[in-house]
């Protein structure tokens, strides 16, 4: 609160003022403390939506588990996924591994685009590229960023998966595979990587390089001996957001990886149709499926499982984060 | 008012450097894998670009734009789409504005330091990593049936809503970061309560940047599919939606496109998704050209 003067007051205090209002502290503003309240309010949005996003994906999921014929610790360890034939059925089986091994497989082809070319980018902006080289290539790293998933899906089925099927043989790829949608999320979460890194390195201090340098390396020793691991903890960081990222993503493995949850698990066949957990809500939600039924039911036991890894993923990632900017 | 931005401090000194002669060869093939590293990235950007521009401009066409969608890809067009995306942006920009200002207020301006507001952080934090498609689930249990709002377009509005606020708030915090404190001291030593400074110093000052982050917000929002895919947009309406028929079904240009995409005809996988994307994209331009114009004329004016 403003401290109102108490000094040159004299004979300027409201003589028609009974109760004698203070000079020394401000006028109660109750319009201020509703206005204030309001504010906290809007803040407390953001703590709703979480509770609710919590609340509702775990509520919705343990009503799953209170159906007759589905299992707890099936949906942990069956290794296949029918949930469309329902309960009664002898094919019905619900394990949610398969679905699982769809999503870590095009998450890790993605990070093996990902890395490689996120950490050259961080490294040649960082430490190589002129000022005006970083102010061209930064736009349009942020464009690639915007690029809508939608649209990368679209360029997954219709580019990338010809052009992998006439390098390895139309028999060896099939239409729909993890290898296309894999490659094109990782084409996505390159910005990701590259600019979270590039920032780590940037904040690695300049007494480090000019030691180096003092020292006689050149540039490049510099640049991977000093500079890269002294940003490893950050780069870390953001290898592990790229890795949430890519564990979420939806588009372009529905559009691209398909809609079969792979036979065989564990499986890392790269050239074969997957459907990722993300992937099988898109396709449950399409199907009319009612409050009750397994079918929804298990939309939200998915959406569950892949809140909790990409939250406990991004707490991670935000300590190594904060660890790493206190070094320095 | 001369009101800089200044950005993260961040070490400059060594950029432009000319480090020390001597292992030449080994340094130059260094730097060319590296380049050639980080041009990848933007090879592929260019292919999609021209890709989706050979593809998409022979289906664009007024009729395109002014049609609804159709069985027949020759007569098809994207005019729910279109109305059904500019409905969401009008809507969420009026409930995320408020919402997201007001939070940035609080946090920047009034927030004590203390475990509430640290967790209040966090929070907010960690909702800008939970994949979109969750929030999805969030509008389809609260929104959809909880509610009863059904998949209107309330529905889809509320759920982009809840997953742009966190990027707001963060974005808008920044901007009101970059007030130099002199303007706020500068207002409580003449006695302004520190709720006028922030009505009428500090948030005026910020308003550009706000702006700015709001139109990126926005543009982000309307590129989303898999969170109102989920909670209930339609593929297609043949009748128009307008922001204020709140309770009426809804759909948008990227869940057409989705839909195209998933067509078995090829007329419509190719030609006609393309056309739709290209709508979407030169969209999505216009909006991220707005926030730079505005972005830019904010810096030259002081």
């Amino acid at each position: 609160m403003s401290s109102t003067s108490t000094t040159d007051v004299v004979g300027s205090a409201p003589s028609g003022d009974p109760v004698g209002r203070s000079l020394t502290t401000p006028r109660p503003r109750y319009g201020e403390r509703v206005v204030l309240g309001l504010l906290w309010l809007c803040a407390g949005v953001s703590v709703v939506t979480t509770i609710g996003i919590i609340l509702v994906v775990f509520v919705e999921a343990f009503a799953l588990f209170g159906i007759p014929g589905v299992s707890v610790v099936e949906f942990f360890t069956d290794t296949a996924w029918r949930p469309f034939t329902g309960p009664e059925s002898e094919q019905f089986r619900l394990g949610v591994l398969p679905l699982l091994n769809s999503t870590l497989l095009i998450t890790a082809i993605a990070l093996g685009i990902a890395v490689p070319l996120g950490l050259a980018t961080a490294i040649y902006l960082s430490e190589f590229a002129r000022p005006r080289v970083r102010r061209t290539v930064k736009p349009f790293l942020e464009l690639l960023a915007g690029v809508p998933t939608v649209v990368l899906g679209y360029f997954a089925l219709t580019f990338m998966t010809p052009v992998l099927r006439s390098v390895f043989g139309a028999d060896v790829v099939p239409i729909f595979n993890a290898a296309s949608a894999g490659i094109v999320v990782g084409i996505l979460i390159v910005p990701t990587i590259a600019s979270i890194s590039e920032d780590a390195m940037s904040a690695v201090p300049r007494a480090l390089r000019e030691g180096a340098y003092g020292l006689g390396a050149a540039r490049q020793q510099v640049a991977l001996k000093i500079v890269f691991p002294a940003a490893l903890s950050g780069i870390v960081a953001a290898i592990i957001l790229g890795f949430g990222r890519a564990v979420g993503e939806t588009l372009i493995v529905s559009l691209a990886a398909g809609n079969l949850p792979p036979p065989d698990v564990p499986t890392a066949d790269p050239f074969q149709q997957v459907q990722t957990m993300t992937a099988y809500i898109v396709q449950a939600v399409g199907g009319e499926s009612s409050r009750g039924s397994v079918t929804y039911q298990s939309i939200f036991a998915v959406g569950a499982l892949l809140f909790v890894l990409t939250f406990l993923v991004n707490l991670i990632a935000l300590r190594i984060v904060r660890r790493f900017r206190e070094e320095y | 008012m001369a009101v800089s931005t200044p950005a993260r401090p961040r070490e400059q000194g060594t950029r432009g450097f000319r480090a020390p002669v001597g292992d030449t060869v080994r340094e130059k093939f260094t730097q060319v894998v590296l380049l050639l590293g980080t041009l990848v990235a933007i090879a592929v950007l260019a292919i999609l670009l021209i890709d989706i521009a050979l593809d998409g401009v022979g289906g664009l066409s007024l009729d395109f734009l002014t049609n609804y969608t159709s069985r027949f890809p020759e007569r098809t067009g994207i005019r729910e789409g279109i109305t059904g995306t500019l409905s969401l942006m009008v809507l969420v920009a009026l409930m995320t504005f408020p919402l997201g200002v007001g939070a940035a207020l609080y946090l920047e301006e009034f927030a004590p330091r203390n475990r509430w507001t640290r967790l209040l952080e966090t929070n907010i934090n960690n909702l800008a990593g939970v994949p979109s498609i969750v929030y999805g689930l969030l509008g389809l249990s609260v929104f959809v049936f909880f509610l009863g709002f059904g998949r209107s377009l309330i529905t889809g509005a509320l759920t982009l809503t809840a997953l742009v606020l966190p990027v707001v708030i963060v974005a808008s915090r920044e901007a009101l970061r970059a007030v130099p404190r002199e303007i706020r001291d500068g207002g409580l030593a003449l006695g302004a309560t520190p709720l006028q400074v922030a009505a009428r110093q500090t948030l005026p000052a910020a308003i550009p940047s706000i702006m700015t982050g709001m139109i990126l917000s926005l543009s982000r929002a309307i590129g989303e599919t898999a969170p109102i895919l989920v909670a209930g947009a339609a593929f297609s309406r043949r009748a128009d939606n307008e922001p204020w028929n709140l309770t009426e079904g809804y759909t948008a240009i990227p869940i057409q496109i989705f839909d195209f995409v998933k067509r078995p005809q090829q007329e419509f996988q190719v030609e006609v998704a393309s056309a739709a994307i290209i709508v979407l994209m030169v969209l999505l331009l216009i909006m991220n050209s707005a926030a730079i114009v505005i972005r830019n004329r904010y810096s030259r004016n002081r």
